[in-house]
Parts: structure tokens; sequence; C-alpha cells
């Protein structure tokens, strides 16, 4: 298995996708390989969650072709289940489940999707919060805890699925700035492990520490796509440049 | 029970004021037939519960399963629960036990027990509330909890079961709590088929005694603790649910 080809582990052939008469996509062509992290990155509205939520079949696309993981995704429910398992996201706003405990909410998955033991999912639940640094946690109540604590327990209810890849959506957009670095701190030590992240996020001191490149979406479409050296210094478009000379000089003050 | 002792205080001094007669001899438990009446009242509990509990346990059950197509994106499953719930709502409760009891079996060519009839005919028109108030509570639910149940690959059913419902039930548990209130007191209804419950038994002592409104006032109180039985379990459920979530 040798080959650029067998490690593409997500592929967009010219993909569009409408909300009635609004496109959201327009033709995107996007190749993203096993291991990458890609961060996502452009002004609202501009389709950055759409395009992540179409990777694990939240949305669906309607023309051009999604691959992931070798399953053509073609809005049947039958490939979204093929694949969903094996992604897993992070959403801006935690979405963890309020009735039940930090760890029942990481062992839920693991029993009912993957049909686990409950003993071995609490050991694999314990040790994935273990590796977001809140094992203490794990009777509470996602109430009881911190901003920054909630999202590190959802990204530790997604690797409990042992996911290929991981997908956030701005998973530090509604946090106090004092808990965002928590949150980057096991991002980044998950991005050094190996996985395969697809990040929007407008964090750009994390893009430039662990991005292997970064992407820039206007108006449905990928509009720039380079490593964070070139993408910082010499981006080749000009809605590129004034984006990141708004969100640049937004964090310097 | 505070309110219990005091309505019966109230009702007690009421003969003070008034020109009637008030004849406490006919369930004066002191006396050895008023003991035997009392308790021939009180024999109408069982009855009363037991076609509550069961009628309110078929009503959620069928509730939901009317509930759950009634959320389906496909439009003809809507359709048929929108339907059933106008069509059951539609129906006064009186009315549909003399269909399902006198009716039905014509229809069927079974003969349907007292109990079953009454049963059947509450629940199913409880059952038309229930589907609303879980719509509504399920529609409460956020998308971004499916959303979340969906990226760890559970299915509809353990969506619904392990996601959903639980969420939706807390919020709605006081809503239920007064649909069970509401089917206690649409019980009496059943005395009409001869259902030996609280309501029948009252009637037919008042036909041998007739004191109608000692035994109806007893009648009242019976369904007043009941009833406030009922509503401190619902609270106790509530405040424990509520724990629960706290840890
Ligand atoms: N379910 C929907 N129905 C109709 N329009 C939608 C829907 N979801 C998103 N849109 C529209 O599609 C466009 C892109 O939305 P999307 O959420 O992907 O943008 P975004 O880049 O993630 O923006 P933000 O930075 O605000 O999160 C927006 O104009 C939005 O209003
Ligand atoms: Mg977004």
């Amino acid at each position: 298995m040798y080959g650029n080809e067998t490690k593409t582990i997500i592929r967009f052939e010219n993909v569009s996708k409408f909300f009635g008469d609004f496109q959201v996509l327009r033709n995107i062509d996007f190749e993203i390989r096993i291991q990458e992290r890609i961060v996502v990155c452009g002004p609202s509205g501009s389709g950055k969650s759409t395009l992540i939520r179409c990777i694990n079949g939240l949305e669906n696309h309607q023309h051009g072709n999604l691959v992931v993981d070798g399953v053509t995704l073609d809005g049947s429910s039958q490939t979204v289940n093929r694949i969903r398992g094996k992604i897993g996201m992070v959403f801006q706003g935690f979405n963890l489940f309020p009735h039940l405990t930090v760890i029942q909410n990481l062992t839920l998955g693991p029993m009912r999707a993957r049909k686990m033991k409950a003993k071995e999912a609490l050991e694999l639940g314990m040790h994935y919060l273990e590796r977001v640094h809140i094992p203490e946690q794990a009777s509470k109540y996602p109430r009881e805890l911190s901003g920054g604590q909630q999202q590190r327990v959802a990204i530790a209810r997604s690797l409990c699925m042992e996911p290929k890849i991981m997908l956030f959506d701005e998973p530090t957009s509604a946090l106090d700035a004092e808990m965002i670095n928590e949150v980057l701190e096991v991002m980044v030590e998950l991005a050094q492990s190996g996985m395969t992240m697809v990040c929007v996020t407008h964090e750009m001191g994390f893009a430039r520490e662990v991005a292997d490149r970064i992407a820039f979406m206007d108006a449905g479409e990928i509009v720039e796509c380079s490593p964070p050296n070139k993408f910082f210094t010499a981006p080749d478009s000009e809605r590129c440049q004034q984006f990141l000379d708004k969100i640049l000089h937004h964090e310097d003050d | 029970m505070r309110i219990a002792t005091l309505l019966l205080a109230a009702l007690l001094l009421l003969p003070g004021c008034s020109s009637g007669q008030w004849g406490w001899y006919v369930v004066n438990p002191a006396t050895a037939s008023g003991m035997t009446n009392l308790k021939f009242l009180l024999g109408g509990v069982y009855y009363t519960v037991l076609l509550t509990l069961t009628g309110i346990l078929i009503s959620v059950v069928v509730g939901l399963l009317v509930a759950l197509p009634g959320l389906s994106k496909i439009r003809p499953l809507r359709v048929a629960s929108r339907g059933y719930v106008e069509a059951v709502r539609a129906v006064p409760i009186l009315v549909l036990i003399l269909w399902v009891y006198y009716g039905l079996p014509q229809l069927t060519g079974f003969a349907i027990s007292v109990f079953w009839a009454g049963v059947i005919a509450l629940a199913l028109s409880d059952s038309a509330f229930e589907a609303e108030i879980f719509r509504a509570g399920i529609q409460s639910i956020g998308k971004g909890q499916y959303e979340a149940a969906h990226t760890i690959s559970l299915g509809y059913g353990a969506t619904m079961r392990y996601v959903i419902l639980p969420q939706a039930i807390r919020r709605i548990l006081p809503a239920l709590g007064n649909q069970l209130v509401y089917m206690l007191k649409m019980s009496s209804l059943v005395s009409v088929i001869g259902m030996q419950e609280l309501t029948r038994k009252a009637n037919e002592l008042v036909v041998v005694e007739y004191r109608p409104l000692e035994i109806y006032t007893v009648l009242v109180l019976e369904y007043l603790v009941l009833i406030l039985v009922v509503s401190a379990g619902v609270r106790w459920l509530e405040r424990r649910m509520r724990a629960d979530e706290r840890g």
C-alpha cells in the first residue's frame, strides 16, 4: 500500500451544497491525507461549519463526490453509518449530555454503539479522561464543570469512539479567555499523537503551531490552502491577506 | 395533608351556619353500621387506583408511540399522528367509555370486562394528550444533542432512549403529573358501566342509606387525599431527578 492515493482519507471532488437557493459550498476540491492537521478559517457565514459537517454526514452535499475513509457519501443513512463512528466531532457549544455524569457521557457511545461491556467502557473512559487531564471530574455532571473542562470532556467523549478523524468546529469560541489554553493544549497533544484533524478555528497561534495546512474559506470556496509559513507570510489571494490583517491585528489588541 | 384537614374541619363546621341537617352517623366509624359503610366506601380505592395506574401506563406508552411518528421527517407519519390526536381528543371520555363497553363487543364479537373497557377508554382518551406533551418535550431538546448522539454513532432508538427521552421526561414531569391527576378524576366516569370504584360505591351506598350529602362528602375527601398523595409523589420524583443531575 504505497502512494499518495491510499494515504488520502478525505476527498472532496467538486462538491457543492445548497440551502434552498443559497449556495453554501462552491465546487470544493480538497484532499486531506491521513495524519494531516488542517485548520480552516474564514469570515462568518463562509461555509466552514458546513464543510466539516459534510464530512461526518451531519449535512449532505448535492453535487460532486465526497469520499471519507474509502466510503463515497451519497446522502443515504447506510453510507453515513459506515463512517460516522470513525469521525469524532467537537462542537462550539460542547453538546454534552446534561443528564449524564462525565463518565456516563464518555461510556455511552462505547457501550451502546460499540457494544462494549460496562467495565471495559469504564476503563476506556477513564483512560481518555486522563488524557484530557480531568480524571477527578468523572462522577460530576457537566453543569458542575467550567467551560474549558466541559470542552475537554467533549473531546474525550469523541476519543472514546477511537476515531480516525477528529473534527473541531470553533472549539474555543464559547470559552472565556483563561480557559482557551487548557483546551488548545489538549488539541496540540492530540495533534502530536498523529490524529487526523480538521479544525475550524481562528486561534492563529494554534494554527501556526500544529497545522500542516491552513485553508481559508470565503463565500463557500476554499480560496487559499497552504502551509502556515506561506499562509501567514505570502498568501496568494487578496481576500486572505485582508482577513489575516483583520484577525492578526485584532489579536494584538 | 394540611389542606385536607382544613377542608374537613370547614365541612364539619358548616352545619352550624346552614339549615341543612348533617347525619354523620352514616359513616361514623364508632358505630358498627357506620364502620361497615365506611369500609364499603373505601373498598372502591382499590379499583380507582388500579384503573388510574393501568390507564396512565398504557396511555403514556401509546402517547409516546403516537408522538414519535409525529416528529418524523416522513409526512404521512406526521399526518397519521396528527389525525389520531385530533380524532381521539374530540371524543368525550364518557362517550368513549360507553362506546368501548357497549359498542366495541358488537364490532369484535368479544365481550369486554368492565375493568378493561374502562382502562381502554381512559387510556385512549388520555393518550392524545400524552402524545402532545411528549411532542412538546421532545421538541424542546436542542439539535446539538442529536448531533452529539450522531457523532458517537447512536442509532435512532438509542438516541431516543439514552439521550433525548431522559431529558424530555424530566422537563414534562409536571405535565405528566397533571395527566395522572386528571386520569384519577376521570376514572370516576367508569362508574356508569358498573365498575366498583370509589364513585360507584358511593352511589350504591346513597341508594341504600339516602344520605347523599355525607356520603358524597366522604367521596370528595377520598379523591382529595388520593390526589394529594399523587401530587406529593410527583414532586418527590421531580426533586429526586433534579438531585440526580447535581450528583
Ligand atoms: N440549516 C441551514 N439552513 C439555511 N442556511 C444555512 C443553514 N446552515 C447554515 N446556513 C447558511 O449557510 C452559510 C454558511 O454557514 P456556516 O455555518 O457553514 O458558516 P460558518 O463559516 O461556519 O460561519 P460561522 O463562522 O458564523 O460559524 C451561512 O450564510 C448560513 O446562514
Ligand atoms: Mg460555523
